[in-house]
């Protein structure tokens, strides 16, 4: 079943054509991986799919529903939940408020609750503070959970905002180099967690430049360059296809570098 | 959801929460919520003291300035809107009921509904095309809305023009005395800082807090940024006008020249003063804001020059405010439900 379907789509920033007729699709419970050398268009695809640019062109539906263009918390209350390239927390919050942020669409709460302390104020507020520990758990957080959350190391803020991604409950989550600045054990423990979100019946899209992790957790790959989609396949497929390797190498490269390139994208085997 | 659980990651040392260290004697017993009846046991007991009708006057005064910095900080402390013009609100709460009182012969306390229709639709007209805008453009911009309410009810024959209302009765008519009318300020006001702080620690309140951390991290959680802005200028307003229908009250004058530019810079100041966002920390800002000129006018022509020394002095020395917000996580929500008992 198709949960996401991209379609034609285009984006330009003023001459700049950063998106360039791009479709691909992510399938229910399935992960998907969007791969690319650097400026080919992968989180401004992930910025149009979630509202927060609009594209110039073509289409985005999900789950059948068309949601091209509209704001960023429309598409979040349909069940899409991202990540950043730069984790972007609430710096001056806690570690569970900011996980409680997850909880905002589907928390029952209303002003009169809340001003009153109704049953159902206590009871929602408990709710949401049992379900950002229990993401908090599920990504493994180490550290104060009462504390802000810019007192955390770097890897730590990684793992909240997954769990405050996961706490939405979505359908379709979407990673914005998740592994970006993790050293090796942290992403060990990313790809555990990433196999975990899945086993949990969520589909999720991934923008990664570690090809060992890519290779290894992915259903399915697709390679953009200057906007353009240049391969979509299971990882095995696409690893050698001679496009893909140029696009990550250029076309004057000698054999060795070939040969070196081929490595690069065969990733971290076994 | 069956696979959620607390399992150590394959390789990994096991996952072990750790917890902060624990509050101190003095953290407990400022964060206590006994904390917040034993200020208005001191602002009951105050009149025991000294119950002069000057004294009493100063008190209410600063009740009502109270009541403003709370409903300022719904705006800025917790939404983080920085608004400049927040005398309109206040202005617009003082003359509907005034107008209300006087022209139609109703009782003050038979405003109220209308007053707060009337401020709710206030705060929808200017905050609705201004809330698109961002930080200091916002700023400019209710400062200007500040001054186009003052310059209509300047101007408007209903408003009384320059000379303004008088003759607006008191709360219960005129059956309160001054001391009466104290006690009822301090209870009504005590109420809108209960409110106040409840809807900081809501749903609602975290979404303002998120929106004003980072407006695309809430935007992608759902948040819709502009109602829930919207949400937050209307709760803002409601405050600001009940607190001008006591204005009203104890002034039973009123005219453009109380509602100048100077008031929103001082309620925004007690705000940054006591700490933005700390409901207990705006309350002392408040009541330091207004009764420290009263305090030193013994310097005569020199208050003013002190006072503005002291506020520079005290930014200075605590820039994040006298009594700076913290995130609030009791022991209780600290740790995991089913150990919340140990």
């Amino acid at each position: 079943m198709t949960l996401l379907q991209v379609r034609d789509l285009r984006l330009a920033f003023g001459g700049v054509q950063a998106i360039d007729g791009l479709s691909f699709t992510v399938d229910a419970g399935e992960i998907v991986s969007v791969i690319g050398p650097n400026g080919a268009g992968k989180t401004s695809a992930f910025n149009c799919v979630t509202g927060f640019y609009k594209p110039t062109g073509g289409s985005v539906t999900l789950d059948g529903a068309p949601v091209t263009g509209r704001r960023p918390a429309k598409i979040a209350g349909l069940g899409v939940s991202r990540t950043f390239q730069n984790p972007r927390l609430f710096g001056e919050l806690s570690v569970l408020d900011n996980v409680r942020a997850g909880t905002h669409l589907w928390l029952k709460q209303n002003v009169f609750d809340a001003l009153v302390h109704t049953p159902r104020y206590r009871r929602s507020e408990q709710e949401a503070t049992d379900e950002a520990h229990r993401w908090l758990d599920f990504v493994g957080l180490r550290g104060d959970r009462a504390g802000l959350v810019r007192h955390l190391p770097y890897g730590e803020q990684r793992r909240v905002e997954i769990a405050r991604a996961l706490a939405r409950r979505p359908r379709l989550l979407l990673l914005d180099e998740p592994a970006a600045g993790l050293n090796h054990g942290e992403k060990g423990e990313l790809l555990d967690l990433i196999r975990r979100i899945r086993e949990l019946g969520t589909a999720i899209a991934l923008i990664e430049h570690d090809m060992g992790l890519v290779m290894e957790v992915s259903q399915r790959v697709v390679v953009l360059n200057f906007g353009k989609e240049i391969a979509d396949g299971p990882p095995e497929q696409v690893r050698q296809d001679p496009a893909v390797i140029e696009a990550y190498l250029g076309r004057d490269a000698d054999d060795a570098e070939l040969a070196a390139a081929r490595e690069e994208v065969r990733g971290v085997e076994g | 959801m069956s696979a959620v659980e607390n399992r150590p990651v394959d390789g990994g040392p096991p996952v072990k929460p750790v917890r902060g260290r624990g509050p101190s004697l003095v953290t407990r017993l400022l964060e206590s919520r006994r904390l917040g009846w034993g200020g208005l046991a001191l602002a009951l007991a105050a009149p025991l003291v000294i119950a002069t009708p000057y004294a009493l006057n100063v008190m209410t005064s600063a009740a009502i300035f109270v009541m403003l910095a709370v409903g300022l900080n719904i705006v800025v402390g917790y939404c983080g809107l920085l608004d400049l013009g927040y005398a309109a609100f206040f202005a617009v709460g003082a003359y509907t009921s005034g107008v209300l009182a006087t022209e139609l012969g109703l009782p003050l306390l038979a405003t109220v509904p209308i007053v707060v229709v009337v401020t709710v639709l206030a705060g929808i007209v200017i905050g609705a095309p201004t809330l698109r805008l961002r930080s200091d453009y916002l700023a400019i911009v209710t400062l200007g809305f500040g001054e186009i309410i003052r310059i209509c009810a300047n101007n408007l024959e209903i408003t009384g023009g320059p000379s303004g209302i008088y003759g607006i009765p008191g709360l219960w008519g005129d059956a309160l005395g001054p001391a009466g009318f104290y006690y009822a300020t301090v209870l009504i006001v005590a109420l809108a800082v209960l409110l106040a702080a409840r809807l900081g620690r809501s749903r609602l309140g975290r979404a303002w807090r998120f929106v004003r951390e980072d407006e695309d991290a809430a935007e992608a959680m759902g948040v819709h940024t502009y109602k829930v802005k919207l949400a937050a200028y209307i709760g803002g307003a409601i405050w600001g006008g009940l607190a001008g229908v006591l204005f009203a009250a104890q002034l039973s004058a009123i005219s453009p020249a109380s509602f100048t530019f100077l008031w929103s810079a001082l309620v925004l100041m007690a705000v940054v003063l006591g700490g933005m966002g700390s409901t207990p920390g705006v309350v002392i800002g408040a009541i330091v804001i207004s009764l420290a000129p009263e305090l030193l006018r013994g310097l005569a022509d020199y208050r003013f020059f002190v006072f503005g020394v002291l506020l520079i002095m005290v930014m200075i020395v605590r820039p994040q405010g006298l009594w700076p917000h913290r995130s609030r996580e009791t022991p209780h929500t600290a740790a995991r439900s089913g150990e919340a008992a140990e």
